[in-house]
């Protein structure tokens, strides 16, 4: 009797949110209520099935509309397509394994210049015969490399120290990623491999194999109309691809096996897990998707400098996990998403806003401190700037009062 | 060319002394600050991440210190020792309180969870203090790039022989650490605090059957490694003279390196892997544009640093000296 209600109710809501997104395309308020409507999707008592069909068309028809409409809106849930995917990557090696990974970012990196490299005019610096840029048809073929490449440093890094302790752990990943980015900084010297801190452009972006059916179809869509959306819709595939891998490798033995580890590791050893090659395992998994997304973050960006894969980048990627809700997959999706749109909508909102009230000289009357002009208020005073207060405070007041996070991982029902 | 590398061993030869005593005085200050890693692993077996924000506070207490001195024109007036003493005191102090003050926030309400939780805690605490600090600054100074004002004793040399110059300041680091080291091992090998607080690290158990009250111990704990920790702060703010509320974070990564280099838990451990990895990173800063003639350069040092970090961690997984931390309980 609920379920009908709850569906009329759902359908009611993306409308009317839909349409405050149709007749505001410039506010932020709209966009953020049609993306509640996933999270409202995930927490109604509806079917299954109606739950899919509701997801399907959200995702694949209103959001790309909304976003011919403002490109702005398709940039952000593109940003938050990449950082789900990290997320998503993070939480098998911290959520299902227990394994504190602070140089989650190494790898994201390593695939982002693996694409960089080949995908731009740069390679020619190092290897004769002016072969580069490589064709957009490699994109794929790299997109794919990026797997294995991912996969292969994971374990490289993951033989001599997962044998350690847990917080030496950290503390080695953590020194790796400043390895791998001092490397990426420094190689431009004897030979340029990575340009160094000028970081590298133009980056191949894949290709628009399809653009011919397009026209047989009657739509003449420019290049730079079409990149945003097919960019959207190629991360909007990779996450559906890596929340399938992750499905189903939960489900199974090496799930079962990274879990038991977690959870008791002396006890797993008894039970004839093989606790080491298991931890390889997961380390390599999580590697390997952060490369993948790498790749992905090189082409839509077309310019990458080391700037982009610092620790910061690590410990937001790990809040949005610890966020979300160690071990849960929905829990990385909703924190990635918070998190993204934290950082890049109400943040910059924010610091937007107090710079306009700064030039407009307001007074603002305190009640204790008295009167207050806004014009005085320091210039380096900006809400933006202070992303890491953010995810400290995420970090702190998660682990003291819900160390489960805000979507637990549901336990196994026997 | 052989004439080349004859050139390249003179010149190694001749910074050589210089190198050396850059090294010492780095070694030094991770010293300072790897104690304050090692003697909280020792009690509570958890990396204090914000350790390197209770150092970076250190240095801003003492910028602030000098600063004020200064505007109130006392920097030129007092008596130099007078001056130092201010300023070091000082960045102990509070550096030491509010490194209790996390503890009592951020880590005791995690107490006897799992490690990974007071771990990650530990991580938003130091991001969280890194931009408290930045506003802090920002709201009263309009800048967090603050710079110690030159104080002309300080910047006078010792010429020790003709290649060798001994800056005043690397004295100062030198005997402030070496006279706070003897200091910290009486404190710790014969008061009666000293053996309260080895008696935790080695089963807090049965300290507390023996009438230690553990938490307090801990508190105090927290206190002494904050205190050293901002005591290395004002040193290196004095000798280095430029910091920000993110200039923590790279010192405090190589001062836990030389911890476990020592082996975690072991205070002479801590203050041999200091050593060790000053003259270690020293070295690579000078030598290794010489030894591979200019295409790696000094920016490789930090490499180096965590390249010994993880061989150590392969080879010696409990440190060149020994852990002396009790077997983990499941």
């Amino acid at each position: 009797m609920k379920q009908p209600l709850a569906l009329a109710g759902l359908c009611l809501y993306i409308g009317a949110s839909s349409a405050l997104a149709y007749f505001f395309p410039q506010s932020v308020l709209a966009f953020l209520s049609v993306e509640a409507a996933l999270l409202l999707l995930y927490w109604a008592p509806v079917s299954q099935g109606a739950r899919v069909v509701l997801g399907a068309v959200v995702l694949l028809l209103l959001l790309p509309w909304l976003g011919t409409l403002n490109a702005y809106y398709l940039e952000i849930a593109v940003q938050i397509g990449i950082f789900v995917a990290l997320a998503l990557g993070l939480n098998i090696v911290v959520g299902f394994v227990g394994l504190l990974n602070l140089g989650f970012v190494a790898f994201f990196a390593i695939g982002a210049y693996l694409w960089a490299i080949f995908g731009s005019p740069h390679a020619n610096q190092f290897i004769p015969g002016g072969l580069f840029p490589l064709s957009p048809n490699w994109f794929f073929v790299f997109l794919l490399l990026s797997v294995g490449v991912g996969a292969l440093t994971g374990i490289v890094l993951g033989l001599p120290v997962l044998r350690l302790r847990g917080d030496y752990l950290a503390i080695v990943t953590l020194g790796f990623a400043e390895v791998v980015r001092a490397l990426v900084n420094n190689l431009d010297m004897p030979i340029n491999l990575t340009n160094g801190p000028r970081g590298i452009t133009p980056i191949g972006k894949p290709p628009l194999f399809f653009k011919p059916l397009l026209q047989w179809l009657g739509l003449d869509l420019s290049d730079a109309a079409l990149y945003p959306l097919y960019f959207y819709f190629l991360v909007l595939l990779v996450v559906c691809v890596i929340i399938a891998v992750t499905l189903r490798l939960e489900n199974s033995r090496i799930g079962r096996a990274w879990k038991a580890i977690r959870d008791d590791e002396v006890a797993a050893l008894a039970m004839g897990v093989p606790v080491v090659r298991m931890k390889l395992l997961g380390f390599a998994v999580g590697a390997s998707f952060a490369s993948a997304v790498g790749v992905l973050f090189a082409a839509k960006q077309v310019f990458i400098n080391p700037e982009s894969f610092t620790f910061m980048e690590s410990i937001g990627v790990l809040a949005m996990v610890i966020l979300g809700g160690m071990g849960s997959i929905p829990g990385a999706i909703l924190g990635a998403t918070g998190v993204t749109i934290l950082n890049l909508q109400l943040l910059k909102g924010l610091s937007l806003w107090l710079n306009g009230l700064r030039q407009s000289g307001a007074v603002l009357s305190l009640p204790l401190l008295g009167e207050l002009s806004l014009a005085h208020l320091p210039a380096q005073f900006e809400p933006a700037k202070y992303e890491r207060m953010v995810f400290g405070l995420i970090l702190i007041v998660m682990m003291i009062f819900r160390p489960q996070g805000i979507l637990p991982a549901r336990q196994q029902k026997k | 060319m052989p004439g080349e590398k004859a050139f390249g061993l003179a010149l190694a030869l001749e910074i050589f002394p210089q190198v050396l005593l850059d090294g010492i005085v780095l070694g030094f200050m991770y010293a300072l600050i790897a104690l304050g890693y090692t003697m909280v692993y020792g009690v509570l077996e958890f990396i204090n991440f914000a350790h390197s924000e209770i150092f970076v506070l250190g240095a801003f207490v003492g910028v602030e210190v000098l600063l004020l001195l200064e505007s109130s024109g006392q920097l030129a007036t007092l008596h130099p020792a007078m001056i130092l003493a201010l300023v070091i005191f000082a960045g102990m102090a509070i550096s030491g309180l509010a490194a209790m003050a996390l503890e009592r926030v951020a880590y005791r309400p995690l107490l006897g969870g799992p490690r990974l939780v007071a771990l990650i805690s530990a991580i938003g605490a130091s991001f969280f203090l890194q931009d408290g600090l930045r506003l802090f600054e920002s709201l009263w100074r309009n800048t967090f790039y603050l710079s110690y004002p030159t104080l002309p004793f300080l910047d006078s040399h010792l010429p020790l022989t003709e290649a060798l110059v001994m800056p005043v300041k690397s004295l100062l680091v030198i005997i402030t650490a070496l006279a706070t080291l003897v200091g910290l091992y009486f404190f710790v090998n014969k008061s009666k605090l000293g053996m309260a607080i080895r008696a935790v690290a080695q089963n807090p158990e049965t300290a507390a059957l023996m009438g230690v009250a553990v938490k307090r111990v801990i508190a105090l704990t927290f206190f002494v490694g904050g205190a050293l920790g901002g005591l290395a702060g004002v040193l290196f703010g004095i000798h280095y003279s430029l910091v920000n509320p993110y200039s923590g974070f790279i010192p405090g990564l190589k001062a836990f390196t030389a911890a476990v280099l020592g082996g975690i838990g072991n205070i002479p451990g801590a203050m041999v892997g200091g050593m060790l990895l000053g003259l270690l990173e020293a070295f690579a800063a000078s030598y290794l544009s010489i030894l591979t003639d200019g295409a790696f350069g000094a920016e490789y040092k930090d490499v180096v640093a965590f390249l010994a970090l993880i061989l150590i961690l392969i080879f010696r997984p409990r440190g060149l000296l020994g852990e002396t931390v009790r077997e983990s309980k499941a």
